[in-house]
């Protein structure tokens, strides 16, 4: 490709090697442990579904019995299939029995290896099955009814209700946008479940539960079939239940996921351990489903200064592109997230930003980038709110980006009402049509602000990435080298839910999705 | 739609200011201009208009003009209005109740504690509750501050610590006393149905029932917070819009010295 900023590609495969390394030593770490998450991800992909009468999810009962006997290290599909071999429950039955008290599936005669084996795997295979039919079905709508140019437009709904959602939602498509966010529940992150069933309240967006994808799922295809245009659906596939909203998701035709351990250890303050061996697992199924992910180095910038730290979110996104391609998830699946969010008082900072974003372009060709509009120096005037997106739509077009995140007129003030979301499409259409083409016909000037600038960051970059990989992702994290924050790798929520995998420990589902179509 | 691009109305009314009968201003004294936009959940036509403006009248316009209407999904129609409204209000008798403290820089302020209280001010903050926006605290507290006023962290007489979001009112508490707090800093950025209120509500009672309520300097902050508000839940202060860490830091230092005084 060539360059319009006269990027040193040397410099760039530099970086990557480093960040490759980087993933390497933590890709070591990951491969010897299992969560509480990732096991009732399992539960969930052997049918395991529902919730007992004190609303507790199934998948919840089995591990949690699993981890009380002290026996979570050899996973709960070993335990499931050596039931099944057992007593000849279905792994569903098998749950409820469980949670009535009336089997203890820790106590059964051990069966061989090959009989674990067989009888697991058709249902391995039905659930494999399920979520290509989901991925085929997505496919099948991009070839007959078609999608939205890019950069995509990318909007979020967040009324607490699904059903309300689902009128906002609407609204948005009938306007133009092309991906629909569903903005979680405040708080949900860091609940050690997922809820259950349709859900109509909630604090700031609605909870993610299998039941609100699939209301949600189908209201969008009967709106794209009938304005003819693909509307993709996005959730989050972050804090303590990532790979099991990300099997949710799966099942039910999710497209977009954001999906980054980072984003959850630094502002969510997960404990580091827990979600890094969560998003392996999470990311491999988001691969197999041909979800793209969304990474949330943005937030880097809402913390730490856009313009002094723009290195450390290219530094994030050259990490995050390693660690998903360990977990098989392919180029095209990457929104790798990046922001806008320099402040509007400095002097030429639409040039700085437009360097930044054509530099990611640049390094990341296939990613649909994830563009993210201003927010930390939104301040409730509307008026100029709507021009610094005007601003901000001029560079995601310029630079081609993949997802463009539009800014509300009213951010900071309300989650968005329905004209905001008209207003803000409005905007990124009329830019979008209007200067469709510039970034083919305007070059930058040789040794001018933007190149050099460009040239800047990826150097900064570069010696970002040397440190960490001197001192390995977990150090570097304790010290607090991104977006300001310092976490402890013993820190955080969830460490209780990690153990070191034992002899028996099996999880096919990894060899079987990691890469596959 | 754009008949009121130039004004043809008469301007007949009384045009000197009277600031107890006070309207809004557009281009002439007590023309009463206001600007306003909104959605109804009525299909798009000549009807949806005459609602919309039936729906001005209502709220005190007059000669109500809908300068923009637009279908946002079959069902609901968006609108941009005028009206000149007939409704005043009464300026000399509005009474506000601020924050009763002088501003003073970070170098004042630390001069500040260094004279009159002589050790360090021990501050906490944290976005209390399910919030998860770190936005107001982290302005507040890092120190690299916000729109150049620089964050407690970099005060020499200030101990910050920022405990970061999604705290429990329980975890802030027990971490007070761990510190020995001399002042809390709650934030509550984002709310929907009120869920701020309850949670700020909350912590008072925490810090009533721990005996701890008068020991410490209790502030929040955030864009829906408001002094007067504060004071209602039973703060100390309160800190909204275009505050920033001088703000905050004056006000905890001087209250601090008034309290101490108070006891000698």
């Amino acid at each position: 490709m060539q360059s319009k900023l006269g990027l040193d590609f040397k410099r760039v495969e530099h970086a990557r090697k480093l960040s490759k390394s980087i993933a390497d030593d933590v890709q070591g770490f990951v491969v010897n442990y299992t969560t509480v998450s990732v096991e009732r991800t399992l539960c969930r992909l052997l049918g395991i579904d529902g919730t007992d009468e004190n609303q507790v999810p199934l998948p919840n009962i089995v591990v949690d019995e699993l981890k009380s006997k002290g026996v979570l290290n050899q996973g709960a599909l070993f335990y499931i299939a050596n039931t099944m071999a057992n007593t000849g429950f279905s792994p569903q039955q098998m749950a409820e029995k469980i949670s009535e008290g009336s089997i203890d599936i820790t106590k059964l005669p051990i069966v061989a290896k090959s009989e674990i084996d067989s009888i697991i795997k058709p249902v391995i295979n039905g659930s494999i099955e399920k979520i290509k039919a989901r991925r085929e079905r997505r496919e099948e709508y991009l070839k007959v009814i078609g999608e939205g140019p890019k950069p995509y437009l990318y909007v979020i709904v967040a009324t607490g209700n699904i059903y309300e959602d689902v009128v906002q939602a609407e609204a948005a498509a009938r306007q133009g946008a092309d991906v629909i966010a569903v903005i979680r529940t405040t708080g949900q992150s860091l609940l050690d479940y997922v809820p259950y069933g349709a859900t109509t309240e909630g604090f700031g967006g609605t909870f993610a539960t299998q039941e609100n994808f699939r209301i949600m799922r189908s209201a969008l295809d009967n709106v794209g079939e009938e304005i003819g245009r693909y509307i993709r659906l996005c959730n989050y596939c972050s804090g303590l239940c990532m790979p099991e909203i990300a099997v949710m998701g799966a099942f039910e035709g999710l497209d977009v996921m954001l999906n980054d351990a980072l984003y959850g250890i630094l502002f969510r303050d997960i404990n580091m351990q827990r979600t890094l061996v969560d998003q392996f697992f999470s990311r491999v199924i988001n691969g197999f489903a041909g979800v793209i992910i969304n990474t949330g180095e943005d937030n880097y910038l809402t913390t730490a200064d856009a313009f002094e730290e723009a290195h450390t979110v290219l530094a994030s996104d050259l990490i995050n592109e390693q660690l998903a391609l360990m977990a098989g998830l392919p180029e095209e699946q990457m929104g790798l997230g990046h922001a806008f969010e320099m402040t509007p008082d400095m002097e030429n900072g639409f040039l700085y930003e437009l360097a930044q974003a054509q530099m990611t372009r640049e390094i990341f060709p296939k990613a649909p980038l994830k563009y993210m509009p201003p927010t930390k120096f939104m301040t409730g005037n509307i008026f100029k709110g709507h021009i610094q997106d005007a601003l901000f739509n001029i560079i995601g077009i310029w630079t081609n980006q993949g997802i463009q995140l539009l800014g509300m007129p009213t951010e900071a003030i309300h989650t968005p009402f329905m004209a905001d979301r008209f207003l803000s499409i409005e905007n990124a259409k009329y830019i979008f049509g209007n200067m469709k083409n510039i970034g083919d016909e305007i070059e930058y000037k040789d040794g001018g602000i933007i190149k050099s600038r460009a040239k800047e960051v990826i150097e900064n970059a570069i010696s970002l990435l040397e440190k960490i990989d001197h001192e390995g992702l977990f150090s570097a994290l304790e010290k607090g080298i991104f977006g300001d924050v310092k976490r402890a790798k013993t820190g955080g929520k969830g460490l209780e839910g990690v153990v070191e995998k034992g002899n028996n420990y099996m999880n096919p589902f990894i060899n079987l999705m990691k890469g596959a179509k | 739609m754009s008949g009121g691009l130039y004004s043809m109305q008469s301007k007949e009314f009384d045009k000197t200011l009277d600031l107890t009968k006070v309207k809004p201003y557009g281009d002439t004294m007590n023309d009463g201009k206001v600007q306003l936009s909104f959605t109804l959940p009525v299909p798009t036509g000549a009807e949806a208009v005459e609602a919309a403006r039936q729906f001005l009248k209502k709220m005190g316009f007059e000669n109500p003009q809908v300068v923009f209407y637009k279908e946002l999904m079959p069902g609901y129609t968006f609108f941009n209005c005028y009206g000149s409204t007939v409704y005043s209000v009464d300026y000399t008798t509005i009474y506000v109740p601020k924050v009763e403290s002088d501003i003073m820089d970070m170098h004042q302020t630390d001069d500040f504690i260094r004279e009159n209280i002589g050790r360090p001010l021990v501050v906490i903050g944290a976005s209390t509750g399910t919030d998860a926006h770190t936005v107001g605290i982290d302005a507040i507290m890092n120190m690299k501050g916000y729109a150049g006023h620089y964050g407690l962290e970099r005060y020499e007489m200030i101990d910050a610590y920022n405990l970061g979001s999604q705290v429990t009112n329980e975890d802030f508490i027990s971490k007070a006393i761990e510190l020995k707090a001399d002042a809390l800093l709650v934030s509550q950025t984002v709310t929907q149905k009120d869920v701020h209120i309850n949670n700020l509500i909350e912590l008072v009672e925490l810090l009533e029932a721990e005996g701890l309520r008068d020991k410490v300097i209790l502030s929040c902050g955030g864009p829906r917070i408001t002094h007067e508000l504060a004071k209602e839940l039973g703060y100390d202060a309160g800190f909204g819009m275009n505050t920033y860490a001088d703000d905050v830091a004056s006000y905890i230092a001087q209250e601090f010295h008034k309290r101490q005084s108070v006891k000698k």
